[in-house]
């Protein structure tokens, strides 16, 4: 009896104990965020603000708010809608980062004439930004307007361009942090691989690739950020539907508010696709100590 | 004293005829390490010469930086000597192989395997040929052996210390090396833990059989330990200073030889060798 007073007692106190734990965390961002959108509001209340304070960004743009999934046909779709388009985009050319840059990361990892002969280049090619790919990424696909080749693949040159424009800004991460986790692969774990004299291939699978992993996961976290990052650059030439482009025609049509909606969205799902880029790794990568 | 040269083998060997094989089981001939440098040619080890007989347990001390590693790493076949050939029955030493298993200082356990896992890598490697039920059978049984049935789907990180390093000894047994290497295998584990270890080292060697090469600081552990003590100057062109006899019966007992009276003379010859007559002096570091 005593026993079942105390459990009615006690829970009750645990949620509240649990909410007040919680409170710390959520007080403060709450605040923080409060206060820049009543700046926001301040700086852009005037008779004809550069940019639509915060409340007028809700009134305009509420039916890209509440409804992100509507399709009213042509480009009239929601940011939902929009946000899938760009993430397909994204998931190829950042599929093929991941592909291309672990295996060229092992390769110039593993062979120190390659790392001296590639290693510069890449240093320098690492630091262009997405924006300057795209008018060399646009001229070179567009050499294959006409091509077969591309029709049969259900794809065209520009839909091409801006994908590769993801892929070649966030190859890099990749490549160079693979190459470096292989360059720092243990003594120890090397010396239990001639003793037991393991074929190339057991060390690959065995102590090559799981001691790079926390080094390659490090690479594909900034990776998946990159390519996020080159969506609006991607998408400018492309036109039709996607997040990107979304954006840049709000700004030419001046429908501001929908572009600041819009802007929130990619946030959200750029920190999201970080996260589950994060629990990924963390789930598999196993470290030392 | 016991340093015998490959060419006169068969004479020095005589006097240990009674308790030992009269074949040279690894050699260790004539041995040098020599490193350029930008100063010029640093010499590590220089003129070394022994001969380790089947079974035999022998313990390698000396100071920090003596070269004590470089010459087992040489025997493990990480390194090549500069001079001289390191021959395990007959068949020079070119490169690291499961028949010379290390039991490094750190472990080397690889922290994505668990302690099945690891111990299992070993034994599918040097019997290829079993069934996968013979290898998890013998992984099983080496396991136990240093009783680690309970941990064996742990990962390292979740083992102490001494854990660990039962594992690396179970990994190292488990594919039947002809020579066990050992570099300073308790020196990180706390004193229980180490002299648990050891008790359980030795009862593994008696049961085994395996040729033991192990490198140690603590003069107690060699006594408890080896049938010899290989005592190393000190560095530059370090070489085998004295070999110690340990004369203590099969099986030991801790607590026995410590009341035994040649105890505290082998102590304080191995003490004195290391402290007195070469000891490190300051201008060493």
């Amino acid at each position: 009896m005593t026993s079942n007073n105390l459990l009615k007692q006690s829970s009750p106190n645990v949620v509240f104990e649990w909410l007040q734990g919680q409170f710390k965390f959520i007080v403060p961002p709450v605040l923080a965020l409060g206060s820049l959108l009543f700046i926001w509001q301040l700086l852009c209340g005037g008779e004809t603000p550069p940019l639509p304070p915060p409340t007028k960004v809700v009134t305009e743009a509420w039916k890209f708010i509440v409804d992100p999934f509507f399709d009213n046909g042509g480009t009239d779709k929601g940011l939902g809608r929009h946000i899938f388009e760009s993430l397909k985009r994204v998931g190829i050319g950042y599929s093929g980062s991941v592909v291309i840059g672990i295996s060229l990361g092992i390769l110039i990892g593993t062979n120190v004439l390659m790392y001296r002969a590639f290693d510069p280049i890449f240093q320098v090619l690492r630091t262009v930004p997405p924006l300057a790919w795209l008018p060399i990424s646009s001229a070179v696909f567009e050499s294959f307007k006409e091509s077969e080749v591309l029709r049969m693949l259900g794809t065209d040159a520009v839909e091409l361009s801006a994908v590769f424009v993801i892929f070649i800004t966030s190859v890099w991460p990749v490549l160079m942090n693979t190459a470096v986790g292989v360059q720092q692969v243990p003594q120890d774990y090397r010396n239990v691989a001639k003793v037991l004299r393991l074929s190339r291939f057991e060390y690959f699978t065995k102590i090559l690739v799981p001691s790079a992993a926390p080094y390659i996961f490090t690479g594909l976290r900034i990776a998946i950020g990159l390519s996020w990052l080159a969506i609006v650059a991607a998408e400018m030439l492309k036109g039709g539907v996607g997040i990107g482009f979304f954006i840049w025609d709000s700004y030419n049509s001046g429908k501001y508010s929908e572009m600041i909606v819009a802007l929130f969205y990619v946030g959200i799902v750029g920190l999201l696709l970080d996260k589950v880029v994060f629990y990924i790794s963390k789930f598999l990568v196993q470290t030392d100590s | 004293m016991q340093i015998v040269a490959s060419n006169t083998t068969n004479s020095s060997a005589q006097d240990l005829s009674d308790k030992r094989n009269e074949n040279p089981f690894l050699v260790i001939d004539n041995v040098s390490k020599v490193y350029p440098t930008r100063q010029g040619s640093f010499t590590v080890l220089e003129n070394i010469n022994l001969t380790v007989y089947e079974g035999e347990f022998v313990c390698v001390i000396g100071h920090s930086g003596c070269g004590k590693s470089t010459l087992l790493n040489m025997v493990a076949g990480f390194n090549k000597p500069t001079t001289g050939e390191i021959r395990l029955q007959n068949k020079l030493i070119t490169k690291p192989g499961p028949d010379r298993m290390v039991v490094f200082q750190n472990y080397s356990l690889l922290p994505w395997l668990t302690a099945f896992d690891n111990v299992m890598l070993a034994v599918k490697n040097v019997y290829p040929q079993n069934s996968k039920a013979q290898n998890r059978e013998i992984v099983k049984e080496h396991l136990e052996m240093v009783g680690l049935t309970a941990g064996a789907n742990k990962k390292p990180n979740q083992l102490s210390g001494g854990m660990r390093q039962r594992v690396s000894i179970a990994r190292a047994l488990a594919i039947r090396p002809q020579v066990l290497i050992l570099d300073e295998p308790f020196g990180a584990l706390d004193i229980l833990t180490r002299e648990e270890l050891q008790e359980e080292l030795l009862k593994i060697w008696q049961e085994h059989q395996v040729t033991v090469l192990m490198i140690t600081h603590d003069i107690d552990e060699a006594v408890l330990l080896s049938d010899r003590i290989v005592m190393m100057t000190n560095g530059p062109k370090a070489t085998i200073g004295e070999i110690l006899e340990v004369p203590f019966p099969r099986p030991r007992d801790r607590a026995l030889i410590a009341e035994d009276p040649r105890y505290y003379g082998l102590r304080n010859q191995a003490l004195d060798f290391l402290f007195n007559r070469f000891a490190l002096s300051d201008d060493a570091y």
